[in-house]
């Protein structure tokens, strides 16, 4: 389970569809590993606009780390040009058109979302209190049928 | 040919020997990369972007999303834990997500800017073991996609029917839903041929 996908799923009983409490997940009994990843400057600063980032902090405080309090402002990044050709997609023509400020916010977006891992723990929901595990990195989000 | 959808739920029929099989298979990597191509160039996404593989198995589909020019940035759902451990041995960039999207999709509203899912929906025309009928499961499926899509967002489902009573089956439950609906068939009149349901937010569709 990533931050970044934490940051995006709510509680699945339906009858806490329409509740506050069930957004964000709560991480519970969280082992944590670092996973490498490709960066992509583009996407992040694509996905920035959705991210909830009051739920981001929450989520980051409870697995032990701390992050801004308001969302950073980062100018959107435009595809790189199709003159740059893919095989140099190195991360410097990658991030083009960002400045020094927005490149080091997105590489901190980047090790906080994308390679932040919870290997083994819980996510538990604040409106229902049901504990979604997570083993191996993968969160188990089928429902008993009393609740699906 | 016997079809899997008939015989056994996916969790089941995807164990750990099958899973493995399917996944080394070289026939099914290669028509898996056609069909995810195919869904992609349909998407025709012209920026990275988030998108959510319904079914992914056991991340073949995934992985192109990562290497495609430009690359995107994924999440995987599936029923079958074979399937998903052999993903994760792989060590495919995405995050991978156990869980049946015949229960609905557990996303917030508007988080992604494309999905796919690649011979997977047909199996919601089974009813599950719980006994909960098909028409339930494509309505919570379509349903959730239609909320976790962004508003210009687009669904490209590759699927293999039973007939054409299940096609429009399929096909009504996601209209119904609220997406604007396109089949679009490649190879027609051959043993290969290959049904994509095109899914536009916010399209000609109308609740
Ligand atoms: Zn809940």
């Amino acid at each position: 389970m990533k931050l970044l996908t934490a940051n995006f799923l709510s509680c699945a009983v339906k009858a806490c569809k329409s509740s506050p409490l069930s957004f964000p997940l709560h991480f519970k009994d969280a082992e944590l590993a670092s996973k490498s990843v490709p960066y992509n400057p583009v996407l992040l600063s694509n996905l920035l606009p959705r991210l909830d980032w009051p739920a981001l902090v929450t989520s980051s405080k409870e697995l032990g780390f701390a992050l801004p309090d308001s969302k950073p402002d980062v100018a959107r990044i435009s595809t790189p040009s199709a003159a740059s050709s893919p095989s140099d997609g190195d991360d410097t023509a990658m991030s083009m058109g960002a400045t020094d400020e927005d490149e080091k916010t997105l590489r901190m977006l980047h090790k906080v979302l994308m390679e932040t891992e919870v290997v083994e723990g819980k996510m538990v929901c604040g409106s229902c209190g049901f504990e979604y595990g997570i083993h191996q990195t993968v969160a188990n989000f089928l429902l008993p049928s009393h609740l699906g | 040919m016997s079809r899997p959808e008939d015989n056994l739920p996916p969790d089941l029929y995807y164990n750990d020997t099958e899973s493995r099989k399917y996944t080394t298979s070289s026939r099914v990597q290669s028509i898996q990369a056609t069909m995810t191509n195919r869904a992609l160039e349909l998407l025709d996404l012209t920026t990275s972007s988030f998108i959510l593989d319904i079914g992914c198995g056991s991340g073949l589909s995934g992985e192109i999303l990562s290497e495609a020019e430009p690359p995107h940035t994924w999440i995987g759902v599936d029923i079958s834990p074979s399937m998903l451990a052999v993903a994760l041995d792989r060590e495919v960039d995405g995050d991978l997500l156990l869980g049946d999207m015949g229960q609905g999709l557990p996303f917030r509203a508007g988080s992604f800017d494309a999905a796919i899912s690649i011979s997977a929906i047909q199996w919601l025309c089974n009813e599950d073991e719980k006994g909960v009928d098909p028409k339930t499961r494509l309505s919570r499926f379509f349903d959730s996609l239609y909320a976790c899509l962004k508003r210009d967002g687009k669904a490209v489902c590759q699927f293999y029917p039973r007939d054409d009573k299940q096609r429009d089956m399929i096909c009504s439950a996601a209209i119904k839903a609220g997406f604007g609906a396109g089949l679009l068939e490649d190879d027609p009149e051959t043993k290969n041929k290959k049904l994509y349901l095109v899914l536009t937010v916010g399209g000609e569709g109308n609740k």
